[in-house]
């Protein structure tokens, strides 16, 4: 027998944990962006590097410098700032001037997070919050987009402008699929949807490695599969509807779902889980919702992409569904439980 | 990477419930000792749930293995009998496994009895009463073993207008580490068949199941080939998930039926009892031998020869670790029970008790502690959770003393089986913050 006792803890049960943490989940979700955020370097060049390095550096010096001291290191290691940075960066157009990029990245962890009390406690998704500030602010630059230049040493003057210097984007200027939809009724190959090959975001180009990255989200456990689902099918049902009616005016599903930022908004923007419902019914509602309002104010509305107003309007609609949306407690019929 | 089994909708389980990994391997292997007996044993008068019982015996007096030592305290209530043959010391305040101090009767054991029991005439139990049945199962001392260690006699006294059905074993034994009735069910299946016999005919039930977790093969196979014929028994294996051993889960697999909440097993017809309690109560019909010992399983990283023992109940919990080799040194936690709903051990003097299932050693690496980040809302709690209930809305109205909100959220039907702390990914304490809120609403509750 011993000689003496060990010092014993009291640490109650459970005392098996699931191996999964937090920063755990964040890291997922950086490796899920990666493939994509590798494509977006490779098609726009430096100019992608320089404005991702801005929204993550904005996203990441704001959080430091509005967390208490004690908390600091910690804070940045949870990995969550990072994830919002990278993710605004991604929803940006390429030729963008860095330094409004930096400026979108302290508006999303400033007024989408640190405001509300920090991680977990926002309303509105961080990222999004970013992006709804630089549209409102900025319209001119973060509605000229660029081809894809096809040479790592891309960098556009606009990109490293000085603050508050520039009126006018020199860039060689192309229209995005959603935009020669709305504005000439100009189709573009499904397959450069797919791959990527075309205007837009910097994230939002290619539909294949968004969907790789979603897969391995889903696959780790780290996503609801039933937000994506629902509001894929519900954009392809209605868009569809739409273009029964009048093929030459309205797009087609396929087109829809590959197009714009719907893909990006749906695998990671709407799934961000402090943002939508936790309830299996409440998700499908909140799905369903979005996918309603993309199709709305892309065809109806006047702005030619609509995945970030509808994704911000579900969110604040969030709680109230997740309320409304309470599962039935087991050993009670549905009527006495909720 | 724990991949979810996609034809588990093929087996018999429950919605929701976790899968944390089988840990049974160090001891699923090794049959079941007996422990020899020590020097000195505290039997605590308040080891089952409901009133402590009465001391029949008085410090100095001599006392056999098996011999009446405390009655029932009242109807929810059970005797208890000496482990051992020998004398009483003290009836005084002693260390119990949380750390508080409990009436109980100190027994040193007389080195030359040889520890045999007495009376070994079987009782004649086909010619007992329902009534006459039930006051012998409260004198034997027998309580649900598995764990709650609630009287076994209140369970088998049904009210007038309902009745029994269906005889339910639980063999599930869903605690990772925990071994002990899955060795039994290997080792003693004949007692195990003529318990539930003893039981089924007693309280008038058409059939018995005998439910048992996939995982446990062995068991599966040797109770069917021992099956009794004539009986209206099956084995019906279950899916491996936890907590498939909760009764109202249990009942669920086996029958498919949701027990109401707030109701009892009996509102369905069922009784439900652990391998262990029926093992015991055919021992008491057949051997005249009351409650005095059981089997636990003691393992975990910090156990130096992790085993199944037969340890007479009020061992100290120093005896059965010194027993097996001592603890390591890198232990940092003693478990008494499964890890997922034991309780913390905080002094190795306190005793086994009728309602230890396992000792579990810990060390460091076992234990895995996690830093607690804000809740993300990712609503895994939500999807794990048996009962449907939303943990993280409960932990985070404990946290701010919301008590009375927590009701509105079923908080009372929670049954602290801990899924949605194994599951959460920011190591947020809910099953303990849920349980800070219970025991608030219990205690306004209470007047006084």
């Amino acid at each position: 027998m011993q000689k003496h006792d060990p010092q014993l803890l009291l640490q109650h049960s459970p005392i098996l944990r699931h191996d999964k943490t937090t920063p755990g989940v964040m890291l997922d979700v950086l490796l899920a962006l990666s493939p994509v955020t590798i494509a977006s370097i490779w098609l726009f060049g430096l100019s992608a590097i320089v404005v991702l390095a801005a929204c993550i550096s904005g996203a990441a010096l704001t959080e430091y410098f509005f967390t208490p001291t004690s908390k600091r290191r910690r804070i940045l290691l949870d990995g969550s700032g990072l994830t919002t940075g990278l993710l605004l960066g991604l929803t940006l157009p390429p030729a963008l001037p860095a330094w409004m990029a930096f400026l979108g990245g302290v508006v999303a962890i400033g007024l989408g997070k640190i405001i509300w009390g920090g991680l977990g406690s926002n309303l509105f998704n961080p990222a999004l919050v970013g992006r709804a500030f630089l549209l409102a602010t900025f319209p001119n630059a973060m509605t000229t987009w660029v081809e894809p230049a096809g040479s790592f040493w891309n960098l556009p003057s606009s990109t490293l402008s000085l603050p508050f210097t520039l009126d006018e984007l020199d860039a060689v200027s192309g229209a995005t699929p959603l935009g020669l939809m709305k504005f000439e009724q100009q189709g573009t190959p499904f397959l450069e949807l797919f791959l990527g090959n075309t205007a837009g975001s910097l994230g939002e180009t290619s539909g294949l490695l968004l969907i790789l990255g979603a897969a391995y989200l889903l696959l780790r456990g780290d996503m609801d599969w039933r937000i994506p689902v629902g509001i894929l099918l519900t954009a392809m049902l209605f868009s569809g509807a739409l273009s029964l009616v009048d093929p030459t005016v309205y797009p087609t599903p396929l087109f829809s779902v590959f197009s714009g930022g719907l893909l990006l908004g749906a695998l990671f923007m709407a799934t961000d889980p402090v943002t939508s419902p936790s309830t299996p019914t409440g998700a499908w509602l909140f799905a369903i919702g979005i996918g309603v309002l993309v199709i709305l104010i892309r065809v109806f509305g006047g702005l030619p992409e609509g995945v970030m107003y509808a994704i911000l309007l579900m969110n604040a609609a969030s709680p109230l569904i997740e309320r409304f949306t309470q599962p039935r407690v087991f050993g009670y019929d549905r009527e006495d439980s909720s | 990477m724990n991949l979810p089994n996609p034809f588990s909708f093929l087996e018999r389980g429950f919605s929701h419930g976790v899968h944390p990994p089988h840990l049974k391997s160090q001891t699923e292997d090794r049959q079941i000792q007996r422990m020899p007996f020590v020097a000195e044993y505290v039997m605590p008068l308040n080891q089952h749930l409901g009133v402590p019982s009465k001391a029949v015996v008085e410090a100095g007096q001599s006392v056999q293995r098996g011999e009446l030592i405390a009655e029932p305290g009242g109807f929810v209530s059970v005797a208890l009998h000496s482990p051992v043959t020998g004398r009483v010391k003290a009836i005084a305040d002693f260390r119990a496994a949380d750390g508080n101090f409990s009436t109980g009767i100190q027994i040193e054991a007389d080195n030359y009895s040889t520890q045999a029991i007495d009376a070994n005439e079987p009782i004649d139990w086909q010619s007992l009463s329902t009534e006459a049945f039930i006051a012998e199962i409260q004198k034997a001392g027998i309580v649900g073993m598995g764990g709650a260690a609630f009287p076994a006699h209140v369970k088998f006294s049904i009210p007038d207008g309902s009745r029994i059905r269906h005889l339910l074993i639980n063999g599930a034994e869903c605690e990772p580490y925990l071994t002990n009735d899955h060795r039994l069910m290997m080792e003693n299946s004949d007692e195990l068949f003529r318990g539930a016999e003893i039981i089924r005919q007693k309280l008038g039930a058409e059939d018995t199941v005998i439910g048992v977790e996939l995982n446990k093969p062995l068991a599966i196979q040797i109770l069917r080939q021992r099956l009794p014929s004539g009986q209206p028994v099956r084995i019906v294996p279950l899916e491996v998930k936890y907590p498939q051993g909760a009764e109202k889960m249990l009942i669920k697999a086996v029958y498919g039926r949701e027990v109401p909440a707030g109701r009892l097993p009996r509102d369905v017809q069922v009784n439900v009892n652990n391998v262990s309690t029926v093992v015991a109560i055919a021992n008491y019909f057949e051997k005249a031998m009351p409650l005095i010992e059981r089997v636990i399983t003691l393992s975990g990283p910090g156990v130096t020869y992790p085993a199944n023992l037969i340890v007479p109940l009020g061992t100290p919990i120093r005896e059965v670790l010194a027993f097996c080799g001592g603890l390591r040194e890198e232990t940092r936690e003693v478990v008494m029970g499964g890890p997922m709903m034991g309780r913390p051990v905080s002094s190795l003097d306190a005793p086994v008790v009728k309602g230890s299932s396992g000792i579990l050693a810990m060390t460091e690496a076992g234990l895995l502690q996690k830093k607690e980040y804000p809740c993300i809302r990712c609503g895994r709690c939500v999807e794990v959770c048996p009962y449907f209930l939303n943990p993280a809305r409960l932990a985070r109205l404990s946290r701010v003393r919301r008590y009375e909100e927590m009701k509105g959220y079923h908080v009372m039907d929670c049954v602290e089986c801990g899924c949605c702390t194994y599951s959460c990914p920011s190591a947020i304490p809910i099953v303990q913050l849920i349980r800070t809120g219970k025991d608030h609403l219990r205690r306004i509750k209470e007047p006084g």
